[in-house]
């Protein structure tokens, strides 16, 4: 490079903001990524010695990205999770990652990762609240196309009034997609599922995106400690050579992108067609159970349930939140169970029907107006236990849910007393069927 | 068990909420504790509405968010309650069942009688503590009424000690990692000058913050095993291990 020319982007832009002072110039600013050694998977969870560091969900996901060998990051960044990709953006200016640049919308970005996906390198992008609906049309085409990919989601309000806060219910709308969806409870959380997502999103029998989620600034924005592994390893690289569904080729089309174009007209083999797509989707979800268990020590955990008669089940900011409700509990006697859900699709069904056989009573906090999770966990236990669970308490719109009103299920559900803050339609179970039947008919 | 307070903190713009929340916070970690702290406030901005959240605990603290349900309240200023510059109303919303309202005012107030009623319901512990009073005559200005809040504060939970409260005033005006010791006369003067006056700047703050820990002692607040904070803390020694 001369010196007159001007290093930019693909777009054009200068990256001198990124790049290191020009007295720098014997250095080369790529140095340190360029010295990155490759680890295996098997190393880089299991082995690998981690230091413990106090930062933002944010860095948490910009220190995973640095560690995956990511090819190509695309930002369109939206509150709350602007920082992530402009951190990713200076990871691009280190050479970490090899391809960055900014999408006009959602709409763009999504589409562009499917286009890089397709095209056989390692994709990240992040978007949260409007922007994970705006995208969607382009996310729920993913996992048909066999796309692997990781997506971070840091959820925020969608529904009005609109807010930029913390409500998960856009989860809800991700979990019928096809693709792989983690819930991070914390920075922790969000730094080991977006590199499992790596791992796991690529393996062949499962060639699926991952969206790795989480509860806005409650992670991103706050600090908390994070176990790391030395920045001088990272992943092996994505071989698509050896994948399952062929790069793009525009001699060789690699998988079909509508079922009967170009007249969209229906008859039975393509309905047969649609049939099998789906299920294959659907099954390749089933088959990343495996790498969940392998990479990030199962779909759930689960804390003090050993002949626990009260199980709280949460997932995200919620799971914190009944960290402290079974601290409070065990202060007033009573004994309580924490399950927290990790991975929301594939979802641990055979693990709950197991830890929830003996159960009376089940508790289901949500930061969600409409409790996806409760019907999750409704719909995967129905048969095999006969507890009562309480669809809530429900913060929405961003509030932080307050330990006391899990407490408070928790004590009504055990005496029978009526609880104040959760609606009669949001309870299931105990001996009257009408009630069955009221909760049946509400979700 | 553990110890463990969730303490909101009520005061208008420029009194140093959040700073004082900032230094509590600290000091509780210096002194072995853990802490975790959330600020709330709308536009910036002299004599609005600041409300600052903060969980202390001898335990880890994994709660995230805004305290709804507090066992402490720490009232900063008195128009909190007469003018209803909180984004909590009344006041004492979400108390726990014996909790302590800590309230900076010469002498008791007189709270609307519904209110006390149920203040009193609820066996809450009003301290009425005149932090800006105590600031004024130990330090010559009110701007350290957030350091006697929090030296009494300190002393009521128990959870940190005058060695840590006094870290935690260097660490927020000194910065973290700056060490004072004997090699001080090699600053150059520049130096030299603007940290005296910052030392001065501490040494103000935290003999406001001894007073206020003790004034928490002598009423009988302060959690038991905690004692009057009497010698001035040496700060060479409370830094040189820094």
């Amino acid at each position: 490079m001369s010196e007159t020319e001007v290093k930019t982007n693909p777009q054009g832009d200068p990256i001198t903001s990124v790049a290191p002072a020009p007295s720098a110039s014997k250095k080369d600013p790529h140095g340190e990524a360029k010295r990155q050694r490759v680890v295996t998977p098997e190393y880089m969870f299991h082995e690998a010695p981690r230091t413990k560091e106090f930062i933002t969900g944010s860095e948490a996901a910009k220190e995973a990205v640095r560690r995956s060998n990511v090819d190509l990051a695309i930002a369109y960044p939206i509150t709350p999770q602007s920082e992530t990709m402009q951190l990713v953006g200076v990871l691009y200016g280190e050479g970490y990652v090899k391809e960055y640049y900014r999408g006009e919308e959602e709409v763009g970005v999504m589409a562009a990762i499917a286009g890089g996906s397709r095209s056989g390198v390692r994709c990240y992008t992040a978007t949260a609240g409007p922007g994970t609906l705006r995208g969607l049309e382009g996310i729920a085409s993913w996992p048909g196309h066999r796309l692997p990919a990781v997506a971070m989601f840091t959820c925020r309000v969608v529904n009005a009034p609109l807010a930029i806060q913390p409500d998960n219910i856009e989860v809800s709308y991700l979990l019928n997609c096809g693709m792989i969806v983690f819930h991070a409870e914390n920075q922790q959380d969000m730094f080991d599922f977006t590199m499992a997502g790596f791992t796991i999103s690529e393996k062949n029998d499962v060639t699926l995106p991952v969206g790795v989620c989480c509860d806005g600034f409650f992670v991103t924005h706050a600090r908390g400690y994070v176990r790391m592994q030395d920045r001088g390893i990272k992943l092996p690289p994505r071989e698509a050579w050896r994948g399952a569904v062929p790069v793009l080729d525009a001699e060789n089309p690699p998988a079909r992108l509508s079922r009967d174009a170009p007249v969209q007209k229906s008859n039975f083999m393509a309905y047969n067609i649609h049939a099998v797509w789906q299920q294959e989707v659907w099954a390749a979800v089933e088959r990343s159970r495996k790498y969940i268990d392998r990479y990030m020590g199962g779909l759930l955990t689960a804390e003090n349930v050993d002949d626990a008669e009260v199980l709280i089940i949460a997932s995200g900011s919620a799971a914190a939140q009944s960290r402290e409700a079974v601290r409070l509990c065990k202060e007033k006697g009573m004994k309580v169970g924490l399950i927290k859900v990790r991975s929301l699709r594939p979802f641990p069904t055979k693990e709950l029907r197991q830890l929830c056989g003996k159960a009376k009573l089940i508790v289901v906090p949500e930061f969600n107006y409409v409790g996806w999770l409760a019907k999750e966990v409704a719909t995967a236990i129905y048969g095999f236990s006969n507890a009562k669970i309480i669809g809530g308490p429900r913060v929405y719109g961003g509030q932080s849910m307050p330990v006391e009103l899990i407490v408070d299920e928790v004590e009504s559900g055990v005496s029978g007393k009526k609880s104040t803050n959760v609606a009669m339609s949001q309870i299931m179970g105990g001996v009257n069927p009408d009630e069955v039947a009221h909760f049946m008919r509400s979700i | 068990m553990a110890k463990r307070f969730n303490i909101r903190m009520a005061g208008v713009g420029g009194q140093g909420v959040v700073t004082g929340s900032h230094i509590l916070s600290t000091a509780v970690i210096n002194a072995g504790g853990e802490s975790t702290i959330v600020p709330f406030y709308g536009s910036e901005k002299r004599m609005a509405p600041v409300e600052s959240y903060v969980r202390v605990s001898d335990e880890p603290i994994y709660e995230i968010g805004e305290i709804t349900f507090p066992h402490i309240i720490i009232i900063f200023h008195p128009q909190v309650i007469t003018h209803g510059k909180s984004y909590t109303m009344p006041f004492y919303f979400g108390l726990k069942e014996d909790g302590i309202a800590l309230i900076n005012n010469d002498g008791p107030m007189n709270l609307h009688r519904d209110q006390a009623a149920e203040l009193k319901e609820r066996r809450v512990k009003l301290y009425y503590f005149p932090a800006t009073k105590m600031s004024l005559e130990v330090a010559g200005m009110d701007l350290a009424t957030n350091m006697a809040l929090m030296g009494c504060i300190g002393a009521i939970t128990g959870l940190t000690n005058m060695v840590g409260l006094d870290q935690a005033v260097k660490d927020r005006f000194l910065g973290k990692g700056f060490v004072v010791s004997g090699g001080t006369a090699a600053l150059d003067s520049v130096v030299e000058r603007k940290f005296k006056k910052k030392q001065e700047l501490i040494d103000k703050n935290v003999a406001v913050m001894r007073a206020g820990w003790n004034y928490a002692v002598d009423h009988g607040w302060a959690a038991p095993d905690v004692k009057r904070a009497e010698e001035p803390v040496v700060t060479e020694t409370a830094t040189a291990t820094a």
